[in-house]
């Protein structure tokens, strides 16, 4: 499978075609349904997120704690649908990954090929060995929302399909 | 009358709670087994050996199988026969569960639904009892993830539908959910009983084994034919295409009104996590 280094270069978005399947190392940022409801209500008052969105990826997921010994607990992707209605405004502002599993909506995808940037799917229900993927674990922001504050990971070797590429090409839509 | 203290109760579903959150059951791991032999698309294939490679790392490394630890579904058989001394039933079950999810570092998933504030420890567990014969507690826990549960739909068709409207309700649910549930998906069916009672038939219905029949051989049937219609969808493991988007349905049935036929169906995904013990 291709390796692919976090953050991403456009170079390697320009590269990536939907169906196959890539290792993620590098750095990444979790947020999923109350993190992404809470950067919006940063937005819509004007106000500076705690941290940049821009060529970041996101990995739409709530971690188990942490056991003695390890970075992270388990930790599998959730269902990106939910994250739809806020995703293009974050495109908007140059993130440039997301990682989540299940189809997302037309205006995502728009949203995707107009930024040029990418959805993988990791699979869904693999939090044993997306856990063990994560090496280093560090708490962004929002910690009063538990497993769902904004986490920044250091991953190795992170399995994932390209969903949606830069083109519009999508799995999903075979 | 046998007396059981409510510590025993509290120290089985911690035990349960565990030994669910885990690892999948083994029929479930059969499936996705059987399905990784059978599926011939990359990708597809690709998902499934993940799925496979993830619970070998659950056991090894003795995490949660997935970080949706769900909400504790605790379905309770208690013998009338039975008399609890202590706590409050439910509290020795909430108190369980308290414990396991600290203990084995499983995800705190419960909050207010519309503040969203976390409960913080996965309580309340939702708690179904049943009074039956006898002077035993029999208790099944079943940790319930969302992604699917999101996907549930309740259908109050009308009787003419039959069992064909039986079988379209239960393809359709599985359609609309397309890759949003973590296919390949178990299906729970309740079939009659009152709005509430057919959601808990079909809740009931994911406890039983994956690849179990009804012993009613027209409800067989319907389990049946409505999986292979399921496998005609191409939704496959992941959304990502293939002939496995549901790896079995189960049903459930009660009596219900002359005016009506409810259907309810109750998604599970392909991380099939129960336990079951006697007291």
């Amino acid at each position: 499978m291709k390796k692919i280094t976090l953050p991403l270069t456009r170079e390697a978005i320009e590269n990536l075609t939907a169906g196959e399947g890539v290792l993620l190392s590098g750095v990444l940022l979790t947020g999923r349904d109350c993190a992404h409801k809470r950067i919006c209500e940063y937005l819509d008052r004007g106000e500076n997120l705690p941290f940049s969105l821009a060529g970041e990826t996101i990995y739409y997921a709530g971690p188990c704690p942490a056991p003695e010994g390890k970075a992270c607990g388990s930790c599998g992707p959730t269902t990106s649908a939910r994250m739809d209605s806020f995703a293009p405004r974050l495109l908007d502002l140059g993130l440039k990954g997301m990682i989540g599993k299940g189809e997302r909506s037309e205006e995502v995808c728009d949203a995707i090929v107009r930024n040029r940037a990418v959805y993988f799917a990791a699979i869904g229900g693999a939090g044993a060995l997306y856990g063990n993927a994560v090496k280093k674990s560090e708490l962004v922001a929002f910690p009063d929302l538990l497993s769902e504050a904004v986490y920044r990971f250091e991953v190795k070797d992170f399995p994932c399909v390209v969903a949606i590429d830069c083109k519009g090409g999508n799995i999903y839509k075979k | 009358m046998r007396r059981i203290h409510s510590s025993e109760i509290e120290n089985a579903v911690y035990a349960l709670t565990k030994e669910a959150c885990l690892g999948l059951i083994p029929s479930c791991k059969a499936a996705l087994e059987r399905a990784a032999d059978e599926e011939k698309g990359e990708s597809a294939k690709f998902a499934l050996d993940t799925l496979l490679q993830n619970a070998e790392i659950a056991k090894q490394e003795n995490m949660a199988v997935c970080q949706d630890t769900g909400y504790a579904v605790v379905l309770a058989e208690i013998g009338q026969d039975v008399q609890i001394e202590g706590e409050l039933f439910a509290d020795a079950v909430n108190a369980g569960v308290r414990r396991a999810y600290e203990d084995f570092c499983f995800r705190k998933s419960i909050c207010d639904p519309l503040t969203r504030v976390n409960t913080a420890d996965n309580t309340p567990a939702a708690i179904h009892t049943e009074l039956t014969a006898g002077d035993k507690i029999r208790l099944t826990f079943l940790p319930k993830g969302f992604g699917s549960e999101n996907m549930s739909r309740i259908y109050m068709l009308t009787p003419a539908k039959g069992t064909e409207g039986v079988i379209d309700a239960i393809v359709e649910t599985v359609r609309l959910a397309g890759s949003k549930p973590c296919p390949p998906v178990y299906v729970g069916v309740g079939i009659g009983g009152t709005f509430d009672g057919c959601a808990l038939l079909a809740k009931k219905a994911l406890t039983r084994e994956v690849g179990s029949h009804n012993p009613r051989k027209d409800v067989a049937e319907i389990e049946e034919r409505a999986l292979k219609k399921i496998n005609e969808l191409g939704i496959g493991p992941q959304g990502f295409g293939g002939q496995t988007t549901a790896i079995g349905v189960s049903c459930e049935i009660a009596p219900t009104h002359i005016a009506g036929l409810p259907v309810a169906v109750n998604i599970q995904c392909h991380c099939v996590r129960c336990a079951k013990t006697t007291i």
